[in-house]
């Protein structure tokens, strides 16, 4: 099959590694993949901000982009959504209705394609580490996915899965809500932060870099003032995305 | 620069912006960690007991469905089924007013007291009584009344508003309860929250027998058979409606449901959503007044249907059904927003999610919208709704018609700018490259927005190369030509 | 000049009647639904409100919890869900033995005072009691200063529904309102027959003996008075009655 990648813009700028895990585990399973270099961004900042004719522009420049793909797959379950779940209600009662509906069944979050589309939980990874994972809530909520990346660590060699107390509380990411409401999404990230260290795992799996990016700055600063040893263990778990797990690229 | 109105519904100056107020309470609120994990602990019970009584169904969400049907055709048909259940409510012997706004629903009320000669006034739990400001009227005017609502009974003691629709005192300690009874019922102190509820109970008793007015809420209205149902824990409400000669009753125009049958699901499924019960405690019908051949009841029954922007929510279609609330209160306790921030914060007589949904509605877009904002749209709300209102996506949709009615040209010019960006691939992926250069001189600089991140958390360091980098480098040693 | 006549004032009742009906001139997407009975249930109609075809409560009543399929399966159900409300069943072969069983009750706990209504369920109990009785539906009329000072009030019931453990009593059939709720402790005189399995059987069972004038009340009583408010810990007996005894016969 040759799949499109879909690199969020921030995946693009600022983990780059995600989006080479992606291709490596796919390539792996014999599939090529193509990156359309025309692709920016899918315009959810502009989207969930309610500017919706500027998202509307965006979104219109993303059909373009992959206008024709047989699959489009992304690693990361918010970008995702907005793609899938929301490019139809944006441009509903436009031209371009037809080519959203039509993309939206067409793409895919990372681990969703495999279990779902490919039919593969084993890609013959290993990883001997204690992990817990993060149930992204775009990627819980908007694309019902939640047993798909349990299956595919679980099937990990001598990799332990934990769950944590909260693994349905919101990390408080939220996009621009992490900074126009900045205390409240900090108490988020303490609340679902802590009870992920708490589990005393080494890394803290996520299928959203974005969600990362929260969970990871919140309990970077813990460690730097002190206070992870509060949240629980002492231990300063690492946040990781499953690709890499999956395409052993973890350093 | 808005000006500062007085309150449109108390007529008390507004000191500061809403928006502004929301802010500094969070801020303060989400500091106080010890009443941040008193209250998720007191939810503990609840995800408990919710779980437990949603087991017991064959299927929840397709109870759910059901549910959703119930009120989705009930709401859109209000314009035949609102006079039908007031036509068989009258034909019962009750009396109904109608209010299109607080203001005329508090006219209503006192006029109905003066009329009555009314000397004591008992009250069950009525959120739409909150809401037009019933209480401080009614003092104004006067007259005594006891909130008999246990968790009412508190909050009035307090002079607080209630914290959570279903759960007024869910922020009070018993040390703090023990403290209030025995500062204004002198009761002795105690710890133990049976003796509290007892020495509640004594002082409530003599009050019911002796009121002679009685105001409760409604949560549906039965077409089929004029007939209002009222839901409860304590009794309170059938005691309410039981001993006093007048019964006031007030509602919501769309908490019409159309048959009877509607409520053999929504009955349960307000308790196990709303308490994790099978069913509350008690769940009465009243058709009107004391029949001929009955041996107590009141002697006159009165609702007051009140619309307060409901006909504007109505009119939206995309945003009607937040008008199937059944006021069950499960997207509060689910919502990481309301347990970090607390009931009052939100400044709002409903609280949450579905009342960040609605108050921009009741009470202007522009000077409300940051509630639809103060959400990272998680959806917990959404999937817990017994309902099925699409509440999350309805944040969104309060945004977008800000963003048009009234939008911060900053960030606007802000969105466009990106927007130039996103549709010129070399122009975005220049703009990215650059960002990630400066992005240790914009930590040292703290510019806004980024100042906000780095005030709590890290930010990585930016890698050396993009993805389009990396890929382009990795596709030439593959298919180097 | 003549002023012209002003229009007259509208009513709040027509003027919100009005503006439900602009309202509702758009109608409202039908909700997503997942099942395949609910959406069975929406019939599209050419412009204008799909039409529901089969009723809401038909639709759920499969899922909703389950109330048993025979009498045995009910009593069963109803009784442990009693239990699980800290209400207290009681199986008993007659009327004579549950009369006798709530004298004891009375004895033992010191009653000085019992109230009831007119019924064929609660008479012989009543006249069967060691203490007074006071009889909220008598000649005398309703005093609802005597009632507060009661110990216990006996009612009958419309129905007893297993699926939820409740009880249903009307304001015309036992004893009108305040008898059920006012006193510290409600005992139910019920024939085991009368359990129901759903809220829903028990709603159409009201509707029918109704006969199209519904009791003044109707009221579904889930085990004793309870409250969570404080720091959301059970209690028992917060207004209503504390303690709530169900006597089967038969």
């Amino acid at each position: 099959m040759n799949v499109d990648l879909f690199i969020p813009c921030f995946v693009d700028q600022m983990s780059p590694q995600v989006g080479l895990a992606v291709a490596t585990v796919l390539e792996r399973l014999g599939h090529t993949c193509t990156f359309r270099a025309a692709q920016t961004c899918c315009g959810q900042p502009s989207f969930n901000a309610g500017y919706w004719d500027e998202a509307r522009k965006v979104a219109i420049h993303a059909l373009e982009v992959f206008a024709g793909a047989e699959a489009v797959v992304g690693p990361s379950g918010s970008c995702v959504a907005m793609m899938k779940v929301f490019y139809p209600e944006l441009l509903a009662g436009t031209p371009h209705e037809t080519a959203a509906l039509d993309l939206a069944a067409r793409t895919f979050e990372f681990g969703e394609f495999l279990v779902k589309k490919l039919g593969v939980t084993d890609v013959g990874a290993r990883f001997p580490h204690r992990v817990t994972y993060h149930d992204g809530c775009h990627g819980l909520r908007e694309l019902r996915i939640k047993d798909e990346p349990r299956q595919l660590l679980r099937a990990v060699k001598d990799l332990e899965l934990v769950e944590c107390d909260e693994t349905e509380s919101c990390c408080g990411f939220g996009g621009l809500f992490s900074v126009k409401f900045p205390m409240i999404s900090t108490a988020m990230a303490e609340v679902k932060g802590g009870s992920l260290v708490r589990t005393g795992c080494d890394y803290i799996v996520s299928s959203d870099p974005s969600c990362q990016l929260q969970l990871d700055g919140w309990i970077s600063r813990c460690q730097s003032s002190g206070s992870l040893s509060a949240a629980g263990g002492g231990r300063r778990p690492r946040t990781v995305h499953l690709a890499e797990i999956l395409a052993g690229t973890v350093s | 620069m808005t000006q500062l109105l007085p309150h449109p519904e108390t007529d008390y100056p507004v000191v500061m912006l809403a928006k502004t107020q929301f802010l500094k309470d969070a801020a303060a609120h989400v500091r106080d960690s010890g009443h941040r994990a008193f209250v998720r602990k007191a939810l503990g019970g609840y995800y408990t007991n919710r779980d437990l009584q949603k087991a017991r169904y064959r299927d929840w969400e397709h109870a759910r469905d059901a549910a959703s049907l119930a009120k989705w055709s009930a709401v859109n048909r209000l314009d035949e089924l609102l006079p039908r259940f007031v036509a068989n409510f009258e034909a019962n012997g009750g009396q109904v007013h109608w209010a299109r706004d607080a203001h005329e629903a508090r006219t209503i009320i006192l006029d109905l007291l003066r009329a009555a000669k009314a000397k004591a006034i008992i009250k069950s739990k009525c959120m739409t009584s909150e809401e037009i400001h019933l209480n401080a009227a009614m003092e104004k005017d006067g007259y005594g009344v006891v909130e008999s609502d246990l968790g009412e009974f508190i909050q009035q003691l307090r002079g607080e508003p209630p914290y959570h629709f279903v759960f007024p005192c869910m922020h009070v300690r018993r040390d703090e309860i023990s403290d209030l009874f025995g500062r204004h019922l002198g009761s002795a102190p105690t710890d133990s929250p049976e003796e509290l509820t007892m020495i509640a109970r004594r002082h409530m008793r003599r009050l019911y027998v002796d009121a002679d007015v009685g105001i409760t809420g409604a949560n549906f209205l039965v077409a089929e058979t004029g007939q209002i149902s009222i839901t409860e824990n304590e009794g309170n409400a059938r005691l309410t409606a039981a001993l006093p000669r007048v019964h006031i009753s007030i509602s919501g125009i769309e908490k019409v449901v159309e048959n009877l049958d509607d409520l053999s699901v929504l009955l349960p499924m307000l308790a196990t959503a709303g308490a994790g019960q099978p069913m509350t405690c008690y769940n009465t019908l009243y058709s009107g007044p004391r029949q001929p051949g009955e041996c107590d009841g009141p002697e006159e029954m009165h609702l007051v249907l009140l619309d307060n922007q409901r006909t504007a929510i109505l009119a939206d279609p995309e945003q009607r059904d937040s008008l199937h609330c059944i006021r069950c209160g499960a997207c509060l306790n689910v919502c990481p927003i309301f347990k970090n921030v607390g009931g009052f914060t939100y400044g709002t007589t409903y609280q949450g999610p579905i009342g960040s949904v609605i108050t921009p509605h009741l009470r202007g877009l522009a000077d409300w919208n940051h509630l639809s904002g103060a959400s990272s749209l998680c959806g917990a709300c959404t999937d817990a709704c017994p309902v099925r209102i699409d509440i999350h996506h309805h944040l969104l949709h309060n945004r977008r018609n800000a963003a048009r009615t009234a939008p911060s040209r900053l960030e606007r010019l802000g969105h466009r700018l990106f927007v130039v960006a996103a549709r010129r691939p070399w122009l975005f992926a220049a703009g990215g490259a650059m960002f990630r250069r400066s992005l240790g001189l914009l930590k040292a600089l703290r510019p806004p927005l980024l100042k906000d991140w780095l005030a709590s958390r890290d930010l990585p360091a930016a890698p050396a190369s993009s993805f389009r980098g990396q890929w382009a480098a990795r596709s030439r040693t593959r298919h180097p030509d | 000049m003549i002023a012209p006549a002003s229009p007259p004032p509208t009513s709040a009742r027509d003027t919100i009647l009005a503006r439900i009906r602009e309202a509702l001139r758009v109608p409202a997407p039908v909700p997503h639904v997942r099942s395949h009975s609910a959406e069975q249930a929406v019939t599209p109609k050419a412009g204008g409100l799909p039409a529901l075809t089969v009723l809401p409560a038909e639709v759920a009543k499969p899922w909703l919890p389950d109330g048993g399929d025979t009498p045995a399966e009910r009593l069963r159900i109803f009784m442990e869900n009693l239990e699980k409300l800290r209400a207290v069943p009681r199986r008993v072969p007659n009327l004579q033995s549950a009369a006798e069983a709530i004298a004891s009750l009375a004895k033992e706990r010191d009653w000085r005072r019992v109230a009831g209504h007119a019924h064929p369920l609660v008479e012989p109990v009543l006249a069967n009691l060691p203490c007074g009785v006071e009889r909220v539906d008598g000649p005398a009329g309703f005093d609802k200063n005597a009632l507060e000072a009661c110990d216990a009030g006996i009612t009958a019931c419309d129905a007893a529904v297993a699926q939820t453990g409740a009880i249903l009593v009307s304001s015309r059939t036992c004893g009108g309102r305040g008898l059920s709720i006012l006193p510290h402790v409600h005992i139910v005189v019920l024939r085991a027959d009368q359990v129901v399995a759903t809220v829903g059987d028990a709603l159409h069972a009201a509707r029918e003996r109704a006969a199209g004038r519904m009791p003044s009340m109707l009221s579904f009583i889930t085990g004793p008075s309870r409250t969570g408010d404080i720091e959301r810990i059970l209690v028992l007996g917060a207004h209503g009655p504390k303690e709530l005894f169900v006597f089967l016969v038969g």
